[in-house]
């Protein structure tokens, strides 16, 4: 399943000093990394170290400063939806579903106007998730958690991004359908797009990521395989666990 | 009593529709901005003004055609590069802006077209009766006002409840960030909802001016209505203002046409009154007397016991 990404080495995102205030807090202090192309990549740490925040500053929700280029070019200052329409996807952490839209037309939102030949399509996506499929006509709303995680995921891959950030996906769903998002996020890998999974679950990080960065007080303070950190308990017990 | 009841209705749905048309753009814009626009009943005006010029060279239909598009164009020009700068200081700002837009308007028809009222004309295809009902004549241009009206609101809402741009607008109203970042221009999307929510206003004033008829006033006299409207229906909601629209219309023009009075009350309670007494005027008064009072009562009585509107959700 795990794909030789180190082979390929074609950068997707690239993060460089990048900063982030709220207000006077200086959130972000001076972030590095990078996914390449077709990459599953981890971005883990505890509460309010930052790790939302920087997804946000990619997608251009927070105006940060640094540099972040996606696929080589610079988009701090780009507004949102620039960004996403370069195929930058992003699943954000409370899933944002809209309510009183019916599962289809949520995922019809997804879809970018003048897309082609995209990689996913909805009948596909009824056929993976059949759940999504029997309740298409309903509000989005009514959904159950988990429903309503792989709604947010699947109108994101509605747009066919490149790359997609997810943010929490796991958080407050049950271990059935924690594996369920797990074989969902593998799946998008396996089509070339690339991930950033913004995590706290270390085991569900572990076993699908390539790569992994901790984060600590606003900036990277690991970065490794899922090999290496599983063998690093220093970086663990000092970032990570609780 | 039937001939009244029939015509009153018929009347109070062509108020009521013609106020819808007003009370959807401002309600539209209001979900958007999260601010009333103040302005609103200003491009109204504009449409009148803009379609009688026009009507003088180019005849009623022109006007109709084109007005509500240089109304809708200078809504989404007002938009894009005035309100959307005011935004970012915060919704106070952007409430004296519109204040300070409609004052403007007002100076500026009067500048360009005049104080006085204009002679702002129906087109004579129109000038007919469509039916004639217990003796009495509905004209036609009231028919076409009620075609145009009702045409309007089923297309306002096949766009936005079927359409893909109506569930981007539904989507972009509550939860911007999140359609933005699934690639949907939201700016351009809220200029256009302004831009088509003051060009509806545009029709309005365009269909209006020549029964309402056409002077610097007529957004003032409209204007406190409107905003009596939405705060009824419930702010933000379309279906709301739509029931509120006729429920206004209604009552105006039945009060309008009843012969009713506190006379008739007293004489009901069994009460008896001199006219020599100081609240005389008080104790003669007639509901048509009062019907223009008749929408804020209202107003007072939805906020004392259902503040958030006929069908207004509570802010969580």
């Amino acid at each position: 399943m795990r794909r030789h990404w180190q082979q390929r080495e074609t950068m997707m995102l690239e993060v460089s000093s990048l900063n982030a205030y709220y207000g006077k807090s200086h959130i972000l202090r001076g972030v590095e990394f990078n996914v390449q192309e077709g990459e599953i990549v981890s971005l883990l740490g505890r509460n309010g170290v930052g790790r939302s925040t920087t997804v946000k500053s990619i997608i251009g929700e927070v105006s940060p400063v640094g540099s972040i280029k996606f696929k080589g070019e610079e988009i701090v200052g780009r507004p949102s939806f620039e960004i996403a329409q370069r195929g930058l996807g992003y699943v954000p952490e409370n899933r944002e579903v809209f309510p009183t839209l019916t599962v289809r037309q949520n995922l019809m939102l997804g879809m970018k106007s003048g897309q082609s030949n995209p990689r996913w399509n909805m009948s596909e996506i009824f056929e993976m998730f059949p759940n999504l499929a029997e309740r298409a006509d309903v509000p989005g709303g009514v959904l159950s958690g988990g429903e309503q995680q792989m709604l947010s995921m699947c109108r994101t891959l509605m747009g066919d991004p490149d790359m997609i950030m997810i943010d929490e996906p796991t958080e407050g769903l049950a271990p059935k359908v924690v594996e369920q998002v797990s074989r969902l996020l593998e799946k998008i890998a396996s089509r070339g797009v690339a991930i950033l999974l913004v995590e706290q679950k270390l085991n569900v990080a572990i076993r699908i990521s390539h790569r992994l960065y901790v984060m600590g007080h606003g900036k990277i303070v690991y970065e490794g395989t899922p090999a290496s950190l599983k063998q690093a308990d220093d970086i663990r017990s000092e970032w990570l666990e609780v | 009593m039937l001939e009244v009841f029939v015509f009153s209705t018929l009347n109070g749905l062509v108020t009521g529709l013609l106020l819808f048309m007003l009370a959807s753009g401002l309600t539209l814009i209001f979900s958007m901005m999260g601010v009333l626009n103040f302005a609103h009943a200003s491009f109204y005006m504009l449409g009148a003004y803009f379609a009688y010029s026009i009507s003088l060279k180019l005849g009623f239909w022109a006007g109709l055609l084109v007005a509500p598009i240089l109304v809708g164009t200078f809504g989404a020009l007002v938009e894009r590069y005035a309100l959307r700068r005011v935004h970012a200081h915060g919704h106070v700002a952007e409430l004296v802006f519109t204040f300070g837009l409609a004052f403007l308007i007002e100076e500026a028809v009067q500048f360009f077209w005049g104080a006085d009222t204009k002679n702002y004309q129906s087109p004579d295809l129109l000038d007919f009766p469509l039916f004639t009902l217990f003796g009495q004549e509905f004209s036609a241009y009231r028919g076409f006002m009620i075609t145009i009206s009702v045409g309007i609101f089923l297309a306002l809402y096949y766009v936005l409840t079927r359409s893909r741009i109506g569930i981007i607008i539904q989507a972009a109203i509550t939860h911007p960030h999140t359609v933005a970042s699934l690639g949907h221009n939201v700016p351009l999307i809220f200029m256009a909802v302004f831009g088509v929510g003051t060009g509806l206003a545009g029709v309005a004033g365009v269909i209006a001016g020549p029964v309402l008829t056409t002077f610097p006033g007529m957004a003032v006299v409209l204007g406190s209505i409107v905003f009596v409207i939405v705060v009824i229906g419930g702010l933000g909601s379309l279906g709301g203002a739509f029931v509120a629209s006729l429920m206004i219309g209604l009552l105006q023009s039945y009060a309008i046409a009843s012969n009713l009075g506190m006379p008739d009350l007293l004489n009901w309670l069994g009460l008896e009154f001199s006219r020599d007494h100081p609240l005389n005027d008080l104790w003669t008064l007639t509901l048509p007397q009062i019907a223009p009072v008749l929408p804020f009562l209202l107003l007072v009585l939805v906020l004392i016991f259902r503040p958030t509107g006929l069908a207004g959700k509570r802010e969580e």
